[in-house]
């Protein structure tokens, strides 16, 4: 299928087609680029909503039982859940359809499981593209779920409208590292496990460290919720909404959408500027001796690093 | 292999009601660290959560593995659900208990290669990479 046939048949709903353009964007092929291309304009329609925070939250079961809440109020789902890649085999082991395993046989969800492919932030490089293809595909809601995430993994924010933050209680200590980074760009808090000890303390705290950042145009609401049994996943969605209206309603949400698309801009250009810059560093052919003379500790690795790029500007003009 | 090269993506799953998934997590890790994606589905699979999850996860390869002995039953459903979503092209294996006498059957079925016990995962690994679709090579 060349990327004509993959828009026509992913605007005529046929979810193969969905699923091999998604392939070609997430691997940035010629052909993912033109379908991305073409795809784009059709764009604008869903909800996207980022869910992060730290291993083990359970942001994978919040995830499933928020999408079965969406599609309980009518709404078709599309969900990207993305895993960590091996640092060593570059290979990934993605379990997320294990905790989902409910919203299967639902031809109203369409599940996609992607690696982080060596990209910082909880996210792989191509993972707003991803994103944006479900939206053009016409889900209604698109749910990002992201690599376990601590302190400032913040791209969740530039891929998505409403940053979903999952916390649990017994977190104490994750909360307090969280003051800055992933608490700043958390539109809707969620204390999930509520059901055990120290979910009051976890909530207090949390809106202690809220209350620190006042005068927002929003302020973000905290959720409790018991994912396993589905409990608060209504008020959750109902946070989420509310997230959702006050962005139409903002006078400034033309204003912050092209500041969003700027620095998705800015971060692909970058990736593409740090793999030919790799390149660059290899050709220009000092790196060995320059690695050598630090690691005999004549030279530091400020001024080998400052030395590499002297001579990758030789190579570049 | 460099980052931009294609990744080639694996869907493991356990059809039917035999719980005991050791054998394929040894399968899902030892294709995890030879570089490949794999989709872990867990255990007690429908033959259409498994052609679904095929289909949503645009895999390359579908690796069933199964100690139960309702291959015969399960197997041809499990083609046939893929081949309703018009998945046609991915690379099909199997392992577990599959007896000697069944083995000619399940290859007729499309299960081009068959891994019983004490099968090496590295030859595994080199027959998913010889034996990748062409058509799945395109970008």
């Amino acid at each position: 299928m060349d990327a004509r046939q993959l828009i026509d048949g992913i605007v005529a709903g046929n979810r193969r087609a969905l699923a091999r353009a998604i392939t070609f964007v997430e691997n940035d092929t010629a052909t993912g680029r033109a379908v991305m291309a073409g795809l784009y304009p059709r764009t604008g329609h869903a909800q996207t909503i980022g869910i992060t925070g730290s291993a083990g939250v359970g942001k994978s079961t919040l995830t499933s039982v928020l999408a079965r809440e969406q599609r309980a109020r009518g709404r078709t789902v599309g969900i990207v859940a993305v895993d960590p890649s091996s640092p060593f085999s570059q290979g990934a082991i993605l379990g997320d359809r294990i905790r989902m395993q409910a919203l299967t046989g639902d031809g109203g969800v369409f599940l996609r499981s992607m690696a982080s492919r060596g990209s910082l932030g909880g996210l792989s490089e191509t993972t707003t593209g991803v994103v944006d293809v479900l939206d053009a595909a016409g889900y209604d809601i698109v749910l990002l779920e992201t690599v376990g995430a601590g302190q400032d993994e913040v791209e969740v924010a530039t891929a998505t409208q409403t940053t979903v933050l999952v916390t649990a209680p017994a977190a104490g200590d994750d909360v307090q590292a969280m003051k800055a980074g992933l608490m700043e760009i958390a539109q809707v808090m969620v204390v999930n496990k509520s059901d055990i000890a120290g979910a009051d303390t976890t909530v207090a705290q949390l809106r202690a460290l809220l209350s620190l950042a006042s005068g927002r145009a929003w302020e973000p609401p905290i959720v409790q919720t018991v994912a396993r049994g589905g409990d608060g996943v209504g008020d959750l969605v109902d946070a989420i909404d509310s997230h959702q209206q006050h962005l139409r309603d903002s006078e400034h949400a033309a204003d912050e959408r092209r500041a969003l698309v700027r620095s998705q801009i800015v971060s692909l250009a970058r990736s593409t500027l740090q793999r030919e810059a790799l390149v660059m560093a290899e050709r220009a052919g000092v790196l060995d001796e320059l690695a050598a003379e630090v690691a005999e500790r004549t030279k530091d690795p400020r001024t080998a690093a400052e030395a590499l790029l002297v001579a990758m500007r030789k190579v570049g003009s | 292999m460099t980052s931009t090269d294609q990744k080639i993506r694996v869907l493991v799953a356990k059809p039917g009601l035999d719980g005991h998934d050791r054998g394929a997590k040894v399968i899902a890790r030892a294709l995890r660290d030879a570089g490949m994606e794999v989709i872990y589905t867990g255990i007690r699979q429908t033959p259409q959560m498994i052609a679904e999850a095929a289909l949503q996860e645009d895999v390359d390869v579908v690796g069933l593995s199964i100690l139960s002995g309702a291959h015969m039953e399960l197997f041809p459903r499990v083609v046939a659900e893929l081949q309703s979503r018009e998945v046609d092209d991915v690379l099909l294996l199997c392992g577990g208990i599959i007896p000697e006498e069944d083995i000619p059957a399940v290859r007729e079925m499309g299960f081009t290669g068959v891994f019983g016990p004490g099968s090496s995962t590295v030859d595994m690994i080199d027959f998913i990479r010889e034996n990748l679709p062409d058509a799945r090579r395109e970008n």
